[in-house]
């Protein structure tokens, strides 16, 4: 069996910078991955690149996705093949309520794959649904959407639309960032509660505290663009315990 | 639309008459005298502005402007001395002071003592009559084409100040260009001055205008501004004119990559003013903020009028302009924030307010953006209102009466023009003369 | 970068050949000679079969008109027109009986059929009806010069309501007509408004009686159909004391190389309590990509709220035309009286739009508020331009405005020219505006959600037009929200 998510030798570079130096990742189903390295590994690079952010260019490698190549795909498709980035910093759009954005998006992506759009009134009873598991209220889902929302409402609100969009692979950036405990449990939560065993996941992070919540089969780490070792979830806590000075002085 | 006036009014035949007669005096040789003539012909052309031009929609000189007076007579020594012995707000600051007396640079009542390297300082009737001096507006500048009232300054202008900085050269003393107009018979006077400052250089320029009130003399006075590469310029200026004088003042500035400039105006003297700035941000990645306060009674008639281009990218300019307007005096304000299509990621923001205190007077406002480029983040905003009643009323509530209660607020509305000054002793001084004016107030 | 240059190809591509009403009518029709003359003025007058006021008040405008030059003051260029390139009056040869909708030339039928009209009243019932059920609208079709057929008018007379073609109210109500036709845009009052009180043919003429709360919307489709053909309507709606009436009007044009003039001029009056509900989704023919064709729509429209607690609201949707030169305005005279104008202009290929409003504090305690969202794509120009000002008298006027623009592609300019005059210290003015364009990381979010390139940018765009589109009856902010799309998109239906 194919894996879900292969990336062979990637190299990428931004503005003329290369940031991602011959990284290879592979994430099956089922598996939580994270993903943790110091500031300016490439991080947030690699969840760019694999959404297809464009100012990214590929200059070398691989990334096979559901058995195709990822990267001929527009940044749509790869939406609606089922690839979801939780961002870590989620964009505002006036005017635009929330609910109307998952209209958009829910039906955007089922179109793409054939698939009939959802009436309205199913997508309200399931937007509902996910909204009452991540303590959303009905109020939020009228406003704008990510208009004046706090920064845990924000989160809620991409681990909402990861809920319903029922994505194959989920990739976090710096989900943690900006959250306090008790936001970070019901983000953790709702995280928790998507993993399934058709379902892949890549949890980037800083911080070793999200995967006290979000717990990781594999981990690895990202440093200089490339990943430098991977371990089991202890590898977390021994990273933790002495930071990331060791990577850095490898790579210079 | 514009079409040539056909009946000269008064001062547009004076005009004719003090450039007809004076003209052949002025400073100039061949290529400067015709210069002169050139730039007379379009000005009478067009005649004097009028509220059909949109840049004079406020202010309609054509009605406004009865007379055109003679050119004034050089100070003779009394007068300069005079002139020289004055003190004023900005006396004891130990800046460099350059004294322009009825539109003549008076060198020996000014501080040209120990220059510091890099620095120069001409009197412009030299550089006239070496015909070496430049009337007309620098390629690439945002003039409107023909602007009568520079066309004006170029045909007649006899005197004024060059200032050049040397690349490199930072000046820690302030300059302070100090024009002053005599007591007696009222007169015209037409000043040209150029501050230039070379790349990576950095001064301070303060400008004053001051002046006996109850004449009717006329100023006509032109700046022409070149900021080089990553240089900074503070400029202030004080517009404390006489009551009844006339003041026409025009800056030209030309803004190099890189560079930053902080320009804050103070409009309180003058019976009719117009205040007009051209700025070209000609560089990548400037910045430029620039402020400016009216503080009018009475009769008076402020007009400022500022076009600032951003004509590189990742500029960045700040406009803040306040009029608090009493009596039965006119306040107007036109803006205008030009992108350019090369200029992107500019970031521009001008804002326009202005106080009514009372029945009679008026506030105009105009911000304009024009945007030619996509990547910008370019904003205005404009408000008219009265003072606060209930901010007045809370400030009375604790014992403070009505008129030292107003005083604050306007004092604090001002405020926030006279605080971007950076240097401590004229932002002193601009408040003091803010305090003077709310004094005179009553 | 990359996003959202695949967003400006797209537009870029837009060819005004998907104009989606671009077709003509095969009629025949009864043209008026070209040119203008004092004849013609009163052949149009003749053929309406107008009393002696109305023809002198005709000859007034046009001697008037004789002694004055085009404005030159709106962000606009084109070539100088000529007037005498013109024919000023053109009607469908088979004068329809109005009083019968049967009798209407079947194939102008057909052509509002096309539009989406709803002209014929079993049609509005069986195909308007909302979920409330209630609401219908009342149609004034006008083809070229001439009024076709209005719809409803037993049930509208009923109750009280006056809606006709202007020149059957001229013959109809002279009283009413001499009274205020003219009262808010003078006859003399700018150049295209001059011309069109010379030569206006046609338009919709509505008197809403004492107290009275229009039974249903009020509509207007205008169609130019014919070659050479300016059009010149004329409206003139009335709501006396205590009244409402809310009317809309939508607009297009076949597709021409020629360009093709539209000088409208619409006057509102509303007295005591009285409140004018003005909509218009405009939807002229823009010209094709390369600029060629198109209509100029130079309109004139104001509103005199002439009596206490008066109110008028303008909400329009500007996305066609080669020209818009428009500023709806209120004079707002009657004390506590208010005037509103919500505006979201598109300019796209080569459009040109010089539009806002003139909100005029003349009463006490008036108050005016102003929210314009301007678009500007391809190598388009779109300029707000807009006057606030408040008379000596005008005591607590009160005004907000706040104007945004949005740039799409780097071809374009997006302008913004407001006149804020106080002269009275009680005055409240607040003026804020903006400019920018889409942020690509909105739309690599909504891209990354699913969402097509297009389909992103309509996303955003309609967030930024939302506040406007809210003001609209709900069929006009379906069709407005559906003509965005297209006017930016270029995917036609």
């Amino acid at each position: 069996m194919t894996a879900l998510l292969e990336i062979r030798n990637l190299r990428a570079e931004i503005g003329g910078r290369e940031i991602l130096d011959g990284l290879d990742l592979t994430v099956a189903a089922g598996e939580v991955h994270a993903i943790m390295g110091p500031n300016g590994a490439g991080k947030s690079t690699l969840s760019y690149v694999l959404a297809g952010k464009p100012g990214y260019t590929i200059t070398g490698g691989e990334i096979w996705f559901k058995g195709e190549d990822l990267t001929a795909m527009a940044a749509d498709e790869r939406a609606a093949k089922g690839l979801f980035l939780a961002f870590q910093y989620p964009l505002e759009i006036p005017g635009v309520a929330t609910l109307t954005f998952l209209r958009a998006a829910l039906n955007a992506q089922r179109r793409q794959r054939g698939e009939p759009e959802l009436s309205s009134p199913d997508l309200l009873k399931r937007v509902r649904e996910i909204a009452k598991t991540l303590n959303i209220d009905a109020e939020m889902l009228r406003r704008p959407l990510n208009v004046g929302f706090s920064g845990g409402e924000k989160k809620r609100n991409e681990t909402l639309q990861m809920a319903l969009l029922e994505p194959a692979l989920c990739v976090l950036d710096e989900t943690d960032s900006g959250l306090d405990i008790d936001a970070l449990k019901v983000v953790a939560n709702g995280v928790n509660q998507l993993r399934a065993p058709d379902r892949g996941m890549i949890v980037i992070t800083h911080y070793q505290r999200l995967l006290d919540h979000i717990v990781p089969d594999v981990v690895h780490v990202l440093a200089s663009g490339r990943i430098v070792e991977t371990g089991g979830k202890d590898l977390a806590l021994q990273l933790e315990a002495r930071g990331y000075a060791q990577y850095q002085s490898e790579a210079a | 639309m514009n079409a040539i006036p056909a009946i000269r009014t008064k001062a547009e035949q004076d005009l004719g008459a003090v450039f007809a007669s004076a003209g052949p005096r002025l400073p100039g040789g061949r290529r400067i005298a015709a210069a002169r003539a050139a730039a007379f012909q379009a000005f009478a052309a067009a005649g004097l502005p009028h509220r059909r031009l949109e840049a004079w929609k406020y202010t309609d000189l054509r009605r406004l402007m009865r007379d055109a007076k003679p050119l004034a007579a050089a100070p003779d020594a009394v007068a300069r001395a005079q002139a020289g012995q004055a003190t004023g707000l900005f006396s004891g600051l130990g800046f460099r002071r350059l004294l322009v007396v009825d539109g003549v640079f008076v060198a020996d009542q000014s501080d040209l003592s120990d220059l510091e390297p890099g620095l120069e300082i001409r009197a412009m009737r030299d550089l006239l009559a070496a015909d070496v001096a430049d009337l007309a507006p620098g390629p690439g500048s945002v003039v409107p084409e023909g602007e009568p009232m520079l066309a004006l300054n170029a045909a007649l202008a006899g005197d004024g100040v060059q200032i050049r900085l040397a690349p490199g050269t930072r000046l820690a003393r302030p300059i302070h260009l100090a024009f002053r107009v005599t007591a007696g018979v009222p007169a015209a006077m037409f000043t040209r001055s150029a501050f230039e400052i070379g790349a990576g250089g950095s001064a301070t320029l303060l400008e004053t205008f001051e002046g006996p009130d109850g004449s009717d003399y006329q100023v006509n006075a032109v700046l022409d501004l070149r900021v080089g590469d990553d240089a900074r310029l503070d400029h202030v200026r004080l517009i404390g004119e006489g009551d009844a004088a006339l003041h026409v003042g025009t800056a030209v500035a030309e803004i190099g990559a890189r560079a930053a400039v902080n320009a804050v105006s103070l409009t309180c003297g003058g019976g009719l003013v117009r205040s007009q700035a051209f700025v070209t941000l000609a560089g990548a990645d400037t910045r430029a903020a620039m402020s400016g306060a009216s503080l009018l009674g009475g009769r008076q008639h402020a007009d400022t009028t500022l076009v600032i281009a951003h004509a590189a990218p990742g500029s960045e300019s700040r406009e803040t302009f306040k009029a608090v307007v009493d009596g039965a005096a006119r306040s107007a304000f036109q803006g205008r924030i030009t992108v350019r299509q090369a200029a992107q990621q500019t970031d521009a923001r001008m804002m326009a307010r202005a106080l009514l205190l009372s029945e009679a007077a008026e506030a105009h406002s105009k911000p304009e953006l024009e945007i030619f480029a996509d990547d910008v983040q370019c904003g205005h905003g404009a408000t008219v209102g009265a003072l606060d009643e209930q901010l007045k009323f809370y400030l009375m509530a604790r014992g403070i009466p009505a008129p030292e209660a107003e005083a604050l607020l306007i004092q604090a509305f001002v405020g926030e023009v006279i605080d971007a000054v950076a240097d401590d002793g004229i932002r002193e001084a601009l408040t003091k003369a803010t305090a003077a004016w709310l004094r005179a107030r009553g | 970068m990359a996003a959202v240059q695949e967003t400006v190809d797209q537009v870029r591509r837009i060819e005004s050949d998907q104009y989606k009403y671009g077709f003509v009518t095969d009629i025949e029709s009864e043209k008026a000679p070209k040119g203008l003359s004092e004849e013609i003025v009163r052949f149009i007058s003749a053929k309406k079969d107008e009393p002696d006021w109305m023809l002198n008040w005709r000859l007034e405008a046009y001697k008037r008109w004789l002694t004055m030059t085009p404005p030159g003051w709106a962000r606009v260029a084109h070539p100088e027109i000529d007037f005498q390139d013109l024919h000023y009056y053109a009607a469908p040869k088979k004068k329809p009986a109005l009083a019968s909708l049967d009798e209407v030339d079947p194939e102008i039928l057909k052509t509002y059929e096309k539009l989406g009209i709803p002209l014929r009243e079993q049609e509005i019932l069986a195909g308007v009806a909302r979920p409330e059920g209630e609401r219908r609208i009342a149609v004034d079709a006008v083809f070229d010069s001439v009024s076709v057929a209005t719809t409803f008018r037993k049930e509208l007379e009923a109750a009280g309501v006056i809606f006709m073609p202007i020149s059957e109210a001229i013959r109809a109500y002279p009283d009413l007509i001499r009274a205020y036709l003219g009262s808010v845009v003078p006859i003399s009052d700018n150049y295209y408004a001059t011309l069109n009180s010379a030569v206006f043919s046609d338009g919709s003429f509505v008197f809403v009686p004492e107290g009275v709360r229009c039974p249903m919307e009020l509509s207007t489709y205008f169609r130019i159909n014919e070659r050479n053909t300016g059009q010149f309507e004329r409206t003139l709606i009335i709501a006396e004391k205590g009244a409402y009436v809310s009317y809309l009007e939508g607009c297009t044009a076949p597709q021409r190389d020629e360009n093709q003039l539209h000088a409208a001029v619409v006057e509102l009056v509303a007295l005591d309590d009285a409140e004018i509900k003005y909509s218009t989704v405009q939807n002229w023919y823009p010209g094709n990509a390369d600029g060629v064709g198109g209509i100029y729509n130079f309109v004139t429209k104001r509103g005199d709220c002439r009596g206490r607690n008066a109110k008028i609201s303008w909400t329009q949707v500007e996305t066609g035309s080669a020209i818009t030169w428009k500023y709806p305005s209120c004079i707002l005279r009657g004390e506590n009286s208010s005037g509103e104008f919500y505006s979201i202009a598109i300019s796209n290929g080569h459009q040109q739009v010089d539009s806002g409003t003139k909100m005029i504090h003349l009463g006490k305690n008036t108050s005016s508020r102003i929210i314009s969202k301007g678009i500007a794509a391809g190598v388009s120009q779109n300029t707000y331009r807009g006057l606030v000002s408040a008379h000596r008298k005008a005591v607590g006027a009160r005004n907000f405005t706040a104007c945004d623009s949005l740039l799409i592609g780097d071809r374009c300019g997006a302008h913004t020219v407001p006149y804020i005059e106080a002269k009275t210290p009680s005055a409240v003015f607040e003026h804020e505006a903006t400019t920018s364009k889409i942020s690509e990381d909105v739309l690599f979010y909504c891209v990354q959600r699913g969402l097509s390139q297009e389909e992103a940018v309509g996303l955003v765009v309609n967030g930024f037009v939302k506040e406007v589109l809210q003001h609209l009856p709900m069929e006009f902010a379906v069709e407005a929200q559906k003509l965005i799309s297209i006017s930016l998109e270029g995917s036609v239906g």
